[in-house]
């Protein structure tokens, strides 16, 4: 991936920059030597590396506030980071930016169970939400399989799905209010415990902006109260087309299960490999829950039987107990950590229509002939997200090049039919260049003009989300201003 | 005053390109949201171009009629969950609602309380801006981070940063049956707390008004006819303590009365203007007292208030400040003109909006000071 040249004039402002910088923060928040930086150069996009030039850990929305006062001022690029777990590179840095991380804002502001919300500071963890309001069985819905580390901040950003938003929305469905501070270090308000924008909806178009419209460090968000209980039921199948019938039917049904995990033969190999959750050996394994009463749940799964049950299926087992439920989640959950046991890969989040399903995963399959690489395919049938994860060896000279042009391959193939290039894992620098496939030049020139109002000068992650051609008149602009 | 009518999206955006004056943006022209001056209306881009039940997905033009898509989704047992409201009733207008106007308003009904607003249901949309250039965002699948979520920044933008031309939709299947508890109680404040304590209860409300005047609380439960029943006991239970509780008898009586909540029916003959104020529910029972409205309607939780007060009356300056905002629905021409549809927002907000705007509609030709007084 190509990353804009460093602005020479930028990198020699950096003694000033530190300086000013270290006038307004604690010590230990400006770190500028090049041993420590090392620590933000990544994000869990680990093919990509950049030191940035100085990092900042600001504890509150007013040391962010004078942060991004100063770097507006001195024109230096700011590139916001939550957990640094995004997979899409949106964290990365550059040599001349000033990695701004939200870390230390972790508190929670105000729990409001009448209401059904929690405030937040945005360098707070996804499931450390929910450990806030979990003794009063209330939950934070959005569930990224990162949630054990990954930050609000990050999910507002990427817009972060999960595997229960078939039921529950994604981040997007289930954010409030958020306190923003803008490039320019002005600190705005939008939204809060009522419901819908009283104007524009602008909190709709910050959520899922990569950083690139302002850094939110407070957010309000959605809790709901914990269902009485929940059941996973498996079901094992001959085909891809037949999974791919039975999810169709199940949703036709009128039956709306919180999750439907889906997954091929490679992935159930590598998971039974590696977790010997018991799982059959089938062409496709699908996992779904269900949420309610004892009473509620067996009427729903009963439905659910009698549909699995017409497809003939090579497996159909419904969880007993906690135990058992368990283990039926166990393989899926652990099929990011199978597959990094077996290789090194790159895991996509292309989303396609639910009745394309079978198309696609014909057509990967013959791709993978095609590249000589192995694809195990894991996820979220029920909205179409899908998790091609494309497995290479990172120490064989090209092989990551070739992944990548395979990971583009299945991309286009997802717009091709009907879908989108990212679910949930965003644009980042990893699907930058591909948006011409699924975008006119005319619907980013509109997506980039609203960055253009809340981010004149382009310093906020400029490097992210659109291709670099596209975007590169607006960067030039912010050079020669200089 | 001329009313134009393109038939295809190229039509649309030729006639915008070649716009001198602005122009008032209309669907059916039931929402009371147009101004004064020439019109387009989307009417001429009609018809369902995809409707995928197994995808939970339908695309269609924006000048669909609504009941067109209704009827439609119904064939297959599905719906709009977000369950638009119909104007027509409160507003005195006539015309056909169509989807495009339904997402252009942001227009929700009861069931936003539980599954979310129109604009949590809009996968993608089409439109043309002030440019005349023709723009497509989000698609037609449910999870979608492709770049930025434009779909959501025109769902509520009344047509002022663009023409919407065709929206896709995520639809839910209908239930199976439906009931509503009443629950008698007589003051708002012990209303909202039945209805907070029924919407944080594990029973999955999918609507929750309260109604002073017969000072009624209503819970609506939707689902398989057992697991409603189930549901309907147990909050029976869990709110007799706030007042006397009883079960309507079957979907048939539940469900008129929801529509009467949607619609605000208790309203439509009452002389008077018509408020909207979104708050945070604890909040609703000081802001209605402060509002000395003549009639109220809690839905929401009561997060939603809708306030019946005399013709020309300033509601926001009685409300002050406060978590939420207040936004005019009926009133007569000189009273929207001196206060405003839509409530000013904070200097800031108010300076990116018109940014927005004046990226989107340079010429300031689509809907012109409906959400900004100019």
């Amino acid at each position: 991936m190509e990353m804009p040249v460093p602005n020479p004039a930028v990198l020699a402002r950096k003694a000033r920059l530190v300086e000013r910088l270290q006038a307004v923060l604690p010590k230990d928040a400006v770190i500028h030597e090049e041993v420590e930086t090392r620590a933000y150069e990544c994000d869990a996009l680990t093919a990509y590396k950049c030191p940035p030039m100085v990092a900042v850990l600001p504890a509150s929305t007013r040391e962010v506030s004078e942060v991004l006062r100063i770097c507006h001022a001195e024109g230096v690029p700011v590139v916001p980071r939550g957990s640094g777990t995004s997979l899409a590179g949106g964290a990365l840095p550059t040599a001349d930016c000033v990695i701004l991380g939200v870390a230390r804002m972790n508190q929670v502001l105000e729990t409001d169970y009448e209401n059904r919300i929690i405030r937040v500071q945005t360098g707070r963890t996804n499931l450390s939400v929910t450990g806030a309001v979990e003794e009063e069985d209330f939950f934070y819905a959005p569930d990224p399989s990162s949630q054990l580390a990954c930050a609000i901040a990050g999910n507002i950003a990427m817009n972060s799905g999960g595997a229960h938003c078939l039921k529950y929305g994604v981040t997007t469905n289930n954010l409030m209010g958020v306190t923003m501070v803008m490039m320019d270090g002005t600190v705005v308000e939008i939204g809060g415990g009522h419901l819908d924008a009283g104007g524009l909806d602008l909190l709709g178009v910050i959520c899922g902006s990569e950083g690139q419209l302002g850094v939110v460090t407070e957010a309000t968000l959605r809790i709901l109260r914990k269902p009485e209980g929940a059941r996973p039921i498996l079901m094992g199948y001959d085909s891809n087309e037949v999974a791919g019938a039975v999810v169709s039917d199940i949703i036709k049904a009128g039956v709306l299960p919180v999750a439907i995990e889906f997954m091929d033969r490679p992935c159930i190999e590598a998971c039974e490999a590696f977790a010997k959750a018991g799982y059959p050996m089938c062409e496709a394994l699908l996992i779904v829950e269900v949420e309610g009463s004892e009473a509620e749940i067996d009427l729903q799964l009963g439905l659910i039987k009698d549909i699995a049950a017409r497809h003939d299926p090579v497996e159909l087992r419904e969880a007993q107990d906690a135990d058992e439920a368990g283990r039926i989640w166990l393989g899926r959950k652990s099929a990011f950590g199978a597959m990094g046991q077996i290789n090194d890969y790159m895991c996509l989040d292309g989303t396609i229509p639910v009745s394309s399903l079978p198309y696609v995963l014909r057509r990967i399959g013959e791709m993978s002939q095609e590249f000589g690489l192995d694809v195990a395919n894991v996820f979220h049938a029920g909205d179409g997200n899908m998790h091609p994860l494309i497995l290479f060896d990172a120490n064989k000279p090209g092989d990551l090049e070739t992944c990548e042009a395979f990971g583009a391959e299945i991309l286009k193939l997802c717009v091709e039919a009907g879908g989108c290039l990212t679910g949930e894992h965003g644009v980042g620098i990893e699907k930058r260049d591909l948006m011409l496939v699924q975008y006119t030049a005319e619907d980013l020139e509109a997506q980039m003009a609203v960055k253009d109002v809340f981010d004149p000068a382009w310093l906020l992650n400029p490097a992210k989300v659109f291709p670099l051609s596209e975007s590169e008149s607006r960067r030039a602009h912010k050079i020669a201003a200089e | 005053m001329n009313t134009m009518r393109p038939e295809t999206e190229a039509e649309l955006a030729e006639i915008v390109a070649g716009a001198t004056a602005p122009m008032a943006v209309i669907g059916g022209g039931t929402r009371g949201m147009a101004p004064s001056g020439d019109r387009i209306t989307t009417t001429g881009l009609s018809g369902i171009t995809l409707y995928e039940p197994g995808a939970l997905t339908v695309v269609a033009q924006a000048g669909t009629p609504v009941a067109e898509i209704e009827l439609a989704l119904a064939s297959e047992n599905q719906r709009l969950a977000f369950e638009p409201m119909d104007h027509r009733g409160l507003l005195g207008t006539s015309g056909e609602p169509t989807i495009g106007g339904v997402v252009a308003a942001n227009v929700s009904g009861p069931r936003r309380i539980q599954c979310g607003a129109c604009r949590d249901f809009a996968l993608g949309i089409r439109y043309v801006d002030g440019a005349g250039n023709i723009v497509k965002n989000g698609g037609r699948v449910m999870k979608n981070v492709t770049g930025y979520d434009l779909v959501k920044l025109m769902a509520g933008a009344r047509g002022t940063l663009g023409i919407l031309s065709e929206v896709s939709l995520k639809v839910l299947p209908m239930p199976e049956t439906e009931t509503t508890l009443v629950v008698s109680v007589l003051d708002t404040q012990v209303a909202v707390r039945a209805m907070s304590t029924a919407l944080g209860s594990p029973f999955d409300i999918t609507g929750a008004a309260y109604d002073p005047v017969s000072a009624q609380a209503l819970i609506r439960v939707e689902g398989f006819e057992p697991s409603v029943a189930y549901r309907a006991e147990h909050l029976t239970d869990l709110l007799k303590g706030f007042g006397d509780v009883c079960q309507l008898d079957g979907a048939q009586a539940s469900a008129p009365l929801w529509h009467t909540v949607r619609d605000v029916t208790e309203f439509h003959t009452a002389k008077g203007d018509v408020w909207r104020i979104s708050v945070k529910p604890t909040d609703a029972p000081d802001l209605s007292a402060r509002m000395q409205a003549e009639r109220l309607l809690f839905d929401w939780g009561g997060g939603l208030i809708w306030a019946l007060v005399p013709q020309g009356t300033d509601l926001r300056a009685r409300l002050g400040a406060f978590d939420g905002h207040a936004t005019i629905v009926r009133a007569d021409e000189q009273t929207k003109d001196r206060l405003g549809l839509f409530q000013p927002e904070p200097g800031p907000l108010a300076t990116i909006s018109a940014g927005l705007r004046a990226r989107f509609d340079p010429r300031g030709l689509l809907n012109a000071g409906v959400m900004d007084r100019r």
